[in-house]
């Protein structure tokens, strides 16, 4: 697979070509984008540079560029070429050079307070009208430090101070940014930092051509935002996949031992070891999957990663694979037993040859060129930008934790004869109960958003739900389900309603999360209870078909019902009679312990 | 002297509007190359600022608009 090179002189030199190159890889599917960059400088440079990056990451961008410095009318004013371009993106691309007033030595606090209010205003006008016409995300950079302070140190602390209304701004705008949606900002002042200030000011690229800052830092601004764009368009990686040896620990645990390898802080190379750990812990917890491709004994890499020194244990990881297979081969076993795509994946390994085999045969894996150093690791994996996030949700920290359970279920599924025995050795427990208050909005939640095991796809509000629980009238149960590698949450809803001495079930769904464990059987083995205890007779059903649910359509018929009519479009009629005869279907899960 | 600097000018020229036949000599004109617009001026002259390792001044860039004043300029500043 083609990359673009890291010289950012080579960059800008070459990108004809490189734009050639990038077009003719024949392996490469790129989504269509339409983006308006709205500037207050000149941005062509940058936006051949974006669409590099973009290419790269599998987008293949139109553009619309604002005149020099148009930013604020485009947004505001209506212009009937944005608007027959009709943008899915728009980049509102200023620096600190579009700062139109700052603070004189003779203003008061409060002024000051009034010139940034008046400032961030202005991108809240951009920002609301471009919502209007185009309703789609805006990338937003923020401001990045002036390149003189007139007030030496002291123009970070005093108000009047260039640095300290920079600064003021930026957090203006992260919180004028935090409370609408569909507002990103990009961390200019960041990119600026990174590339070092006194280089990334440039007076005469300013003069001359009206660039915000020196031509050299595009490509690596440009890198930024692509990223970012990447994650908005949810294409950012989700699994870092780790080499053991020399990657995050010293040595090699099969000839050194456990005591030999280097992690601790008692010496230099152990202490960067565990910071590098320690940056991999913190991707873990934020959402990002973890596994291990490892030439070693299973048992040597186990022992490794409980090294009493170390950060990240066995449980983080949601797929470890330590053997002597080829690591492209075992790379693809990864992405299987996670089911992501191999681009998906980051591949860590200090060993360059590992590293060339990978991007060989797995070109899909991106593949970053971390050298040997092991200081060097966590910036060359953070500055790269693969797992860019717009925001971190609860979602994504349990994302992590029910990957890793469902993969290790699969492991232990794979080591059974029948999958019975593999469901007994879960030790399934279910709570399985009538609706209840604290789950109401779990439930109207579940009701709405399941798709493919659910009998009849009726939806409902929230009051809905609160009606049905308190009607004698309907049988309502939910089922929460647990085992021994974690609880599965409420994740099946059925509903009956009642009518003499016949109850219809009106709603039966459950999450794909627990599918095929028998939660269905468990659930009738309540539902027909629950029937007896009422003295009705009979239970109806229908599958109603839908674009989703062929999942279901064998359902009534595996929970023991007979068919009783089939509908033209596809809906089937199904009943049983209750009685003692009846014998509860079998399952494997412990109800209500 | 002038012989030996035209041949990196000239991989410049070539890098940046990605033709490896384009041919230069001191007469060319911006108006004779395709493409030689001001954004690929600003590319051209930063990788020839960074090839020959020196800078222009902020009142000789209007006027770099041919290969034979570009020369003189870089010879100049050699």
């Amino acid at each position: 697979m083609f990359s673009l090179p890291d010289d950012s002189n080579d960059f800008i030199l070459k990108k004809r070509a490189l734009r050639r190159q990038l077009l003719s890889d024949a392996n490469s599917i790129f989504v269509p984008k339409r983006i308006a960059i709205l500037g207050g400088s000149t941005t062509h440079e940058f936006k051949d540079c974006l669409e590099l990056y973009l290419l790269e990451c599998g987008i293949k961008a139109d553009f619309y560029q604002s005149e020099f410095d148009k930013y604020y009318e485009d947004s505001v004013f209506s212009n009937s070429e944005l608007n027959a371009f009709d943008p899915e993106l728009v980049i509102l691309f200023i620096s600190v050079a579009n700062i139109k007033c700052w603070p004189g030595v003779r203003n008061s606090k409060e002024e000051v307070e009034q010139i940034a209010s008046a400032e961030i205003k202005r991108y809240r006008t951009c920002w609301d009208k471009l919502f209007d016409r185009f309703s789609c995300p805006i990338v937003q950079n923020n401001f990045e430090l002036p390149s003189y302070r007139i007030l030496g140190n002291a123009d970070c602390t005093d108000h009047r101070g260039g640095v300290r209304f920079v600064n003021t701004l930026n957090n203006k705008m992260a919180e004028e940014a935090g409370s609408s949606s569909g507002i990103y900002i990009h961390d200019l002042c960041y990119d600026a930092a990174c590339y070092g200030l006194d280089r990334w000011h440039d007076r005469a690229a300013w003069h001359s051509y009206k660039l915000a800052f020196k031509i050299e830092a595009t490509p690596f601004v440009a890198k930024s935002m692509a990223n970012q764009i990447s994650a908005l368009f949810g294409r950012t990686r989700k699994c870092l996949v780790l080499d053991l040896d020399n990657t995050i620990w010293g040595g090699v645990i099969g000839d050194d031992g456990l005591g030999g390898i280097r992690l601790g802080p008692e010496t230099a190379e152990g202490a960067a070891y565990i910071e590098f750990q320690q940056y991999i812990y913190q991707l873990h917890e934020r959402g990002v999957l973890l596994a291990v491709c490892s030439k070693n004994e299973n048992h040597n890499a186990l022992s490794g990663l409980r090294h009493p020194e170390g950060v990240i244990r066995p449980e983080n990881f949601a797929c470890i694979i330590a053997n002597w297979e080829s690591k492209s081969d075992n790379i693809k076993k990864i992405a299987q037993s996670l089911n992501i795509g191999l681009d998906s994946l980051v591949f860590v390994d200090d060993n360059p040859v590992e590293r060339d085999i990978v991007r060989k045969f797995n070109p899909q894996v991106v593949v970053p060129e971390v050298g040997d150093r092991v200081e060097e690791y966590r910036m060359k994996i953070d500055r790269a930008g693969y797992f860019d996030t717009l925001s971190v949700l609860d979602e994504d920290v349990n994302r992590t934790r029910m990957y890793i359970e469902n993969s290790k279920r699969e492991v232990l599924a794979g080591s059974f004869d029948s999958y019975d025995d593999y469901l007994a050795s879960l030790q399934m427990e279910a709570e399985i109960a009538p609706f209840r208050e604290e789950y109401y909005d779990r439930i109207h939640q579940l009701i709405n958003k399941t798709n493919q095991f659910n009998l009849t796809s009726k939806r409902c509000s929230r009051e809905d739900v609160v009606g049905w629980s308190l009607d004698p009238e309907k049988i309502t149960i939910f089922a929460r389900l647990a085992d021994k590698f974690g609880d599965n949450g409420l994740t099946s809803v059925v509903i009956a309603n009642i009518k003499g001495v016949v109850a219809t079930v009106d709603l039966w769904l459950m999450s794909c999360r627990v599918i095929k464990r028998g939660l269905e059987f468990a659930m009738m083995e309540v539902l027909l209870r629950e029937c007896n205890d009422r003295g009705l007779i009979e239970l109806r059903a229908t599958y109603k078909k839908s674009q989703k649910n062929i999942m279901v359509q064998n359902l009534l018929k595996d929970l023991g019902f007979s068919l009783q009519l089939k509908h033209e479009v596809g809906d089937t009629d199904w009943r049983l009679l209750i009685s003692d005869e009846i014998r509860p279907p079998i399952h494997k899960i412990k109800v209500n312990p | 002297m002038k012989s030996k600097i035209i041949e990196p000018i000239e991989g410049i020229f070539r890098e940046v509007f990605d033709d490896p036949n384009l041919k230069i000599s001191e007469k060319t004109h911006s108006a004779d190359v395709p493409g030689w617009d001001s954004l690929a001026h600003m590319s051209l002259v930063t990788s020839i600022e960074r090839h020959f390792g020196i800078r222009f001044a902020l009142g000789e860039l209007q006027d770099l608009k041919n290969v034979g004043e570009m020369m003189a300029l870089i010879e100049k500043k050699q």
